[in-house]
């Protein structure tokens, strides 16, 4: 065993699939020579070299195109658009291409890439460096979608996320780079598509993804201790493919469900999930679907406002208590 | 079908072919086998022929939205290309990719590609590949004019020369970006780009395939030599509308003698001068022959069953969530 923070996890998980497949290869904006801007590849150049592991030019388009072609004639690329924001500068490559090629030619290719990008507030980097966008991607058909938020998941699923035949976004959470977890020796890979029960309980179902999901624990110690409701926490950990089994049995074991998401309010991934619920578990809601999301609008860069905005451990406890009262 | 292209008569039968296609395409299009129109590649057969004589068989290409030419030269099947128009299984793509969108990844045609410059980097990427599994390919990246002004192509350049990358880079500059005359649209000068990236540059003649396919052979020579990226502008024309939708909306942009005067260029009949009258008519009853049985096997081929419409989405097997009704 040995404790590493989120960010270290980024490098070991990768290291882990590069020692086991040469043909997995990494190229991004500032990830060799310094590391990554957040340190998350670290040792990776001196390790594997400058041909498996390549700095860019602030070009994203260029480099997702890179990506796909090489992914498209034998190598597995890792790409890193440094900012999920930048996705925006850089989408044409990833709705219009890498997304549908693999359809477009009836299967004649496939597209084993990852495309690794740090999403979400927390760095007080203003609105076009602090978004995120994981509802963005889950809205393109073709990709498939993972926010792991434990050290030991960004180890297991990014090695999925590598061995996987088909394109993923892998959105690294800024604000957890920090926080540490104990991991096992060894290999490891997590199957994508299973969400995680994280904290049991029977009067409710929150849902939640990368950061919201410690917050949605905490809010669940909170509303446990304070008020005696228990909550169970799901972790999705995976947008596409979604678990949507485990998520329908919790509902349909507690009830109720509360999703809590980082991204904007409209068309937020909770949106499809309270949809999915509705259609499939109707029967077992005693109370209304309840989303807590950050609400519609760029984040701010202040502090005090960025804070405000987010759900926070005292508005996912509050909603979900006042919300159960009302019921 | 023969992919060789050697000799002055294979480059004529080709560009004939490619000639033959695009005018079977536009009389389905025109009664109705064809769905969502064409952009047809007539007048500027020269510049795939040309280049794709230059490659070797396992060499790879990208495509543009004018891409039936290309792909042809890189040695598709011509009916299974007029099938996928016409959307029938038996396509290419089995009627999934469409006009814009033809791939067969077997003979190196890594696909056509509906976005304006977007192929570039996937070259560029695939170019990587082959640098670094030392396998001497080279990739062509075809594009337009219209392509020189989007930022992707500027930053595929960039990178393709940093990286010394073993793809050529051939611009078709056909005067026109959809209705825009090349000089409201381009500032500066197409080969003057390239250079800016430290990419050798050169102008042919685009109606000559002859002309074209020697400077295609020497970037093609650099490429494999390790000396990385090329850039060929091809100045040419494309005798009929941007696109098949353009006749029905009447739209007006060329001047009816500009268009006459590039039709005496016809890069067909420039070749035909370097072949015999019997060459000639062998190669014109050859490509007759070939489209009107492609033609045949098109419309008789079965439109796909949508109970396979979610197929293919994902290598995985996954399928697109909200299929099951």
């Amino acid at each position: 065993m040995s404790t590493l923070t989120y960010r270290e996890a980024v490098a070991r998980g990768m290291a882990q699939e590069m020692r086991r497949d040469d043909r997995v290869v990494f190229l991004g904006e500032d990830v060799a020579a310094a590391g990554g801007v957040f340190k998350a590849t670290v040792g990776l150049l001196e390790e594997f070299g400058p041909a498996r592991v390549r700095d860019t030019p602030i070009s994203e388009q260029a480099i997702l195109g890179a990506a796909m072609g090489a992914a498209m004639t034998g190598l597995r690329p890792i790409a890193e658009i440094m900012f999920s924001d930048f996705f925006a500068v850089c989408w044409d490559l990833v709705a219009n291409e890498i997304a549908k090629s693999r359809y477009m030619s009836d299967g004649q290719v496939s597209f084993p890439l990852v495309i690794r990008s740090a999403n979400g507030a927390g760095v007080r980097f203003g609105a076009q460096h602090s978004q995120s966008v994981e509802n963005w991607a889950m809205a393109v058909p073709g990709l498939k979608v993972v926010a792991p938020s434990t050290p030991r998941d960004v180890v297991g699923l990014l090695a999925a996320a590598i061995r996987d035949p088909d394109p993923v976004l892998f959105f690294e959470q800024k604000s957890l780079y920090a926080t540490k977890g104990e991991i096992e020796d060894g290999e490891i890979v997590e199957p994508l598509g299973v969400a995680k029960i994280v904290s049991g309980g029977d009067d409710a179902t929150i849902v939640a993804l990368a950061a919201m999901v410690p917050r949605a624990v905490a809010a669940a110690n909170r509303l446990e201790a304070e008020h005696g409701i228990r909550c169970s926490v799901v972790d999705v950990r995976s947008l596409v493919p979604l678990d949507t089994a485990t998520i329908l049995s919790e509902v349909a074991r507690t009830g109720r469900l509360f999703t809590v998401e980082e991204n904007p309010r409209l068309c937020g991934w909770g949106a499809e999930i309270a949809s999915i619920v509705a259609e499939e578990a109707y029967g077992s809601l005693r109370g209304p679907i309840v989303r807590i999301t950050t609400p519609h609008v760029p984040l701010p860069a202040a502090d005090a406002l960025e804070d405000h905005m987010l759900p926070s451990v005292a508005r996912i406890a509050e909603t979900v208590r006042t919300s159960l009262e009302d019921a | 079908m023969t992919r060789s292209l050697n000799t002055p008569a294979e480059l004529y039968g080709r560009m004939r072919l490619i000639r033959e296609f695009e005018e079977t395409a536009l009389r389905l299009v025109k009664s109705g086998d064809i769905v969502g129109g064409i952009h047809p590649y007539i007048g500027e057969e020269a510049v795939a022929v040309g280049v794709c004589a230059a490659l070797a068989d396992d060499d790879l290409i990208t495509s543009t939205h004018r891409g039936h030419g290309h792909v042809l030269a890189k040695g598709a099947d011509p009916a299974r290309m007029l099938a996928e128009l016409a959307g029938r299984t038996t396509g290419l793509n089995a009627g999934r990719g469409g006009s814009m969108h033809a791939a067969d990844v077997g003979l190196g045609i890594l696909g056509a590609n509906a976005i304006v410059g977007a192929a570039a980097p996937i070259a560029a990427g695939a170019a990587w590949a082959s640098q670094r599994a030392r396998s001497g390919r080279v990739v062509v990246t075809f594009f337009g004019d219209g392509g020189l002004n989007q930022g992707v192509l500027l930053e595929t350049m960039n990178l393709a020369s940093l990286w010394k990358l073993p793809v050529i880079f051939v611009c078709e500059n056909n005067g026109y970006a959809t209705t825009m005359p090349i000089s409201t649209g381009l500032a500066g000068s197409a080969v003057a780009r390239a250079q800016g990236f430290g990419i050798p540059g050169e102008t042919v003649d685009g109606m000559d395939a002859v002309d074209i396919r020697s400077a295609a052979a020497a970037a093609v020579e650099r490429a494999r030599a390790g000396a990385g990226p090329s850039f060929l502008e091809c100045l040419t024309y494309r005798f009929g509308p941007h696109h098949t939708m353009e006749q029905r909306i009447r739209l007006s942009y060329r001047p009816a003698e500009e268009v006459e005067r590039w039709r005496l260029r016809d890069p067909l009949v420039i070749q035909a001068a370097r072949i015999t009258p019997q060459e000639r008519e062998e190669a014109d009853a050859r490509a007759a022959a070939i489209l009107a049985a492609a033609r045949e096997f098109a419309l008789a081929s079965p439109h796909p069953d949508p109970a396979d419409a979610l197929d293919y989405l994902y290598a995985s097997g996954m399928r697109g969530r909200g299929g099951e009704g």
